[in-house]
């Protein structure tokens, strides 16, 4: 099917420039990341600012990314745009991103960075990838519970 | 270049991927969801796995090309905690840094903001409390 070949070839160009953005932007670096997070330097002038420029440069073009497909009738190769329409602010989305944050301070990885390190970040990150695949399959059977 | 212009620029790539997924599967780039979908969902899931590969191997590449190989800061230990907090908090949150803070703020969506807030706020907490057990 000629068309699953070019869904499969657009998800994995997506996922590749995807880490290219990561790694030149310095989010593979977890001590850049920590260095972010350490908003107490901010007066010490120890503060590092960089991941402030990957949100704002990814935000600038997503933004647009997002108006000029709403405008559009069908993405290129998919019958139809499946995002995400919750809008309540319930208890799991609150608790799970306090959770997710403690995570990200104490490594310095968020599941992006994770991922595309893995190849080339030997033991350590291959252990934090498994915890994390562990914790979404924890997650998963915590949600399907009876 | 300035450190600064190249977080910059790996900021407009990352807005590229998302333009290529949007536009070409109508799908949002939101890393934790295709991670814990490809592996832990019956749903189909081949374009997942895809773009999991490219960000595996666009990982390697971009690294060995531009000698950014970052180590690891965090002890063993350490990275096992975070990395069950992180899988987690990303399934039952709905999202991460990625599908939150890119692609949910980028869609402005109210519930993406109160996560983004609440995960930066928690991870600058968390920092603040490592640097005071460190002695710094």
């Amino acid at each position: 099917m000629a068309q699953e070949k070019q869904r499969l070839l657009v998800a994995f160009s997506s996922g590749l420039v995807f880490a290219a953005g990561l790694v030149l932007g310095g989010m593979t670096d977890p001590k850049k990341v920590q260095g972010f997070l350490d908003v107490g330097g901010i007066a010490s002038g120890r503060w590092d600012a960089s991941l402030a420029f990957v949100m704002g440069g990814a935000l600038l073009v997503s933004y647009f990314a997002f108006r000029s497909v709403a405008a559009s009738g069908a993405p290129w190769l998919a019958s139809r745009f499946e995002l995400p329409t919750r809008r309540d602010i319930d208890t799991p989305l609150v608790v799970g991103a306090v959770m997710f944050g403690a995570g990200w301070g104490l490594a310095g990885y968020c599941p992006g960075p994770a991922l595309a390190s893995l190849a080339f970040g030997g033991v350590d990150v291959a252990l934090f990838v498994a915890a994390m695949l562990a914790g979404m399959a924890l997650a998963k059977g915590w949600q399907s519970r009876g | 270049m300035h450190p600064y212009l190249w977080s910059l620029l790996g900021g407009l790539l990352i807005g590229a991927a998302t333009w290529i997924l949007v536009a070409g599967l109508g799908r949002v780039a939101g890393i934790s969801g295709i991670a814990a979908n490809a592996m832990f969902s019956p749903r189909e899931s081949g374009w997942r796995f895809a773009f999991l590969l490219g960000l595996i191997v666009g990982g390697a590449l971009f690294a060995f090309a531009f000698n950014r190989i970052s180590p690891s800061i965090a002890p063993k230990g350490l990275l096992i905690v975070a990395g069950l907090l992180v899988g987690f908090g990303t399934v039952i949150g709905s999202g991460c840094t990625s599908g939150h803070g890119v692609c949910g703020l980028a869609r402005l969506s109210m519930r993406s903001l109160i996560s983004v807030v609440s995960f930066m706020a928690v991870g600058a907490v968390t920092v603040a409390v490592l640097r005071w057990m460190q002695g710094a």
